[in-house]
């Protein structure tokens, strides 16, 4: 399908030989291979050129070393930068106050994941960091939304705030709310309708139920597979409502996932998790490392740099 | 609102003040292309001839450039058109009478509108004066069939459907014979998304078509891979896979009402000769357009 970043390079600076430093011609040649395998990547294009000129800043005049190809050299330059504005070596965790319930404010756009990813992280906020969730849907428009919590909820075994007589999401918000704090529950998971960020009307409500709700996390699920259009959906809603953090669903498919990039590189806020699957326990912590080798179709060679 | 602007406009900002073709020009090309999720391979091989017809001065102004970019994208999403075959239909309201039940499959990865644009469909097709049947194939994800039971009574036709966890395509049997019980003229059948890496669960797709086969000859008679407008590269790979599985005959391109143009689609059309249907506009039953090539060039460069 893709040519592997590292095969293309390696092709590409061969004729490029026997030279003791990367030199101008070197990083030109290698620049056009990363960029192509950035875009096919689904880097958006502004990110994409942005990246290009900080790894040919790093790139040039390095010394050629003695233990890597040029090839390799560059693949290291441009997998390290990329880890690097992927957020570095760990991944990063959920910040969690004393204040009884935590809200965690679920949002995004249409068929992202929100609804699945909330009981994957009640689920794993649960088990893994021993805190007690309860659920609540605010989404009021899409049909059998609530319904679909309330399955998962049993499924997962964790209770679902629920009020059929309503379509009200702020009088669903806050007696969910209510309700945590009446029975002790430390963690509110507030799951909210898909909505695209050109959408004033419901931009609007969810800043209002932001402002209401005062959440730790404000997590943006986003579709592994989305385009160049990843950008402009996750700037806006930042600008709007302010993430907190993304978590990138889908990552079982083959999708590359150049996304994590951009929007990590435009909105500044982490990939806290991965979904990997339908399955509620299929949610993984993000590691920069991974996404990185994916997006740039290697792995093979990272692991011989590894050795060196 | 967003301000509206054609392929045309865009252009002409884009070529502001300049009357020959620049390689700032072409570069420029090349971000709007790459930005729609047309694809690098397409994009680079359309800039490229491009360049080439500025090199041998047979594309001398903007003006031609504009002409010959757009001819170029209409005729790749018109090609798909001539060539559907089978028993496919170019308009839902053209189905022929001899077929009964006509059986269309939707299928597509996860969350990409299969359910919704189904209503749509159905609510089209009813409006029609059609008896539909809507099947309840999705026996995996959470209330996906209350959902489908939520649009088929807002549309005012039955669903037939089965405890969650039944195999699909015992519940694609169910509905033909209640279609046939019930001489329907239409039977619609959403299925699960699965993402098309899933051996598992494209084969489970495979059999749902079988069983569909074996109950009404020449079924599944139309098979619509949905796609979602905001979906980058791996649409491609997605169309190449769910096309290998079942007869795919058409693309129903979803939420286009968003920012993003759904380009990935003429890299499909293109690779596999699928022509575009329908477009999705919005969620409610209304937000269904037959797909217009020229109306989606020219989005394109909005
Ligand atoms: N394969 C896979 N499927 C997923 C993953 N996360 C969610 N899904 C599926 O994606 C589809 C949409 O998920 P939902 O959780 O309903 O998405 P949503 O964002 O709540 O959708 P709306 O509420 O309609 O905006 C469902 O079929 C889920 O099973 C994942 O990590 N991997
Ligand atoms: N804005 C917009 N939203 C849409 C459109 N079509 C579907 N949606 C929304 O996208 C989300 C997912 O739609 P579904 O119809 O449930 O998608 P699906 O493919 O059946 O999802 P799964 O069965 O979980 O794989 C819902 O929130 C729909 O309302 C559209 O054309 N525009
Ligand atoms: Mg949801
Ligand atoms: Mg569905």
């Amino acid at each position: 399908m893709f040519e592997a970043l590292s095969e293309k390079l390696k092709k590409t600076l061969k004729t490029l030989r026997g030279e003791s430093k990367l030199t101008e011609a070197h990083i030109n040649a290698a620049m056009t291979d990363i960029r192509i395998a950035l875009l096919e990547a689904d880097v958006n294009y502004g990110v994409v050129k942005q990246f290009v000129e900080r790894v040919r800043e790093k790139a040039l005049g390095q010394e050629v070393w003695q233990a890597l190809s040029p090839a390799q050299q560059v693949v290291k330059i441009v997998f390290d930068e990329m880890v690097e504005l992927l957020g570095g070596g760990a991944a990063s965790d959920l910040a969690f106050t004393s204040q009884t319930p935590n809200v965690i404010l679920m949002v995004g756009l249409q068929g992202s994941g929100k609804t699945t990813s909330t009981g994957k992280l009640a689920r794993f906020l649960a088990q893994q960091r021993k805190r007690h969730p309860l659920l609540v849907s605010v989404d009021v428009y899409r049909p059998a939304a609530r319904d679909q919590l309330s399955v998962i909820g049993k499924a997962i075994g964790i209770p679902v705030y629920e009020d059929p007589t309503t379509d009200d999401p702020f009088k669903l918000a806050r007696a969910a709310y209510r309700e945590a704090q009446l029975r002790g529950f430390d963690t509110l998971l507030v799951d909210t309708a898909g909505r695209l960020h050109i959408d004033d009307e419901l931009m609007v409500e969810l800043a209002q139920l932001k402002a209401e709700l005062h959440p730790v996390e404000t997590l943006f699920v986003a579709d592994a597979m989305i385009g160049q259009d990843a950008v402009r959906s996750a700037t806006e809603f930042h600008e709007r409502i302010g993430l907190t953090g993304v978590i990138l669903s889908k990552m079982d498919g083959d999708a590359r996932g150049g996304a994590a990039l951009s929007i990590r590189s435009m909105t500044g806020q982490p990939i806290k998790f991965v979904g990997v699957g339908e399955k509620y326990d299929a949610l993984e912590p993000f590691y920069p490392d991974r996404i990185a080798q994916r997006i740039l179709g290697m792995g093979d060679v990272l692991s011989l740099i590894e050795k060196v | 609102r967003r301000t509206r602007q054609n392929l045309v406009g865009r252009l002409d900002t884009l070529v502001r003040g300049k009357k020959v073709i620049s390689p700032e020009v072409l570069d420029e090309l090349e971000e709007i292309l790459i930005g729609a999720d047309i694809g690098v391979r397409t994009t680079l091989e359309l800039v490229e001839k491009i360049r080439t017809q500025v090199d041998r001065k047979l594309l001398n102004d903007t003006d031609e450039l504009k002409r010959v970019l757009r001819q170029e994208l209409l005729a790749l999403l018109r090609a798909p058109v001539k060539s559907v075959s089978g028993r496919a239909v170019r308009s839902e309201l053209d189905i022929p009478t001899d077929i009964r039940p006509y059986v269309m499959m939707v299928v597509g990865v996860n969350g990409v509108g299969k359910t919704t644009t189904i209503a749509k469909l159905a609510h089209l097709i009813k409006r029609e004066g059609n008896d539909v049947i809507v099947c309840a194939a999705d026996t995996f994800r959470a209330a996906a069939a209350d959902q489908l039971t939520v649009w088929a009574e807002r549309v005012g036709i039955p669903v037939i459907q089965q405890k969650p966890g039944t195999d699909p395509a015992a519940v694609v049997y169910d509905a033909l014979q209640a279609a046939k019980s019930r001489d329907a003229d239409v039977v619609i059948v959403d299925t699960a998304g699965r993402l098309h890496n899933k051996v598992n669960l494209m084969n489970e797709l495979e059999k749902m078509s079988r069983i569909a086969r074996r109950e009404v000859p020449q079924a599944p008679h139309e098979v619509l891979l949905v796609l979602d407008a905001a979906t980058g590269q791996n649409g491609l790979e997605q169309a190449r896979q769910f096309a290998k599985t079942v007869p795919v005959t058409g693309l129903v391109l979803t939420k286009l009402d968003g920012t993003a143009k759904g380009g990935i689609v003429v890299a499909i059309a293109r690779e596999l000769g699928l022509p575009i249907r329908y477009v999705g506009t919005g969620e409610q039953l209304d937000d269904l357009a037959v797909f217009s090539p020229e109306a989606f060039v020219d989005s394109l460069f909005e």
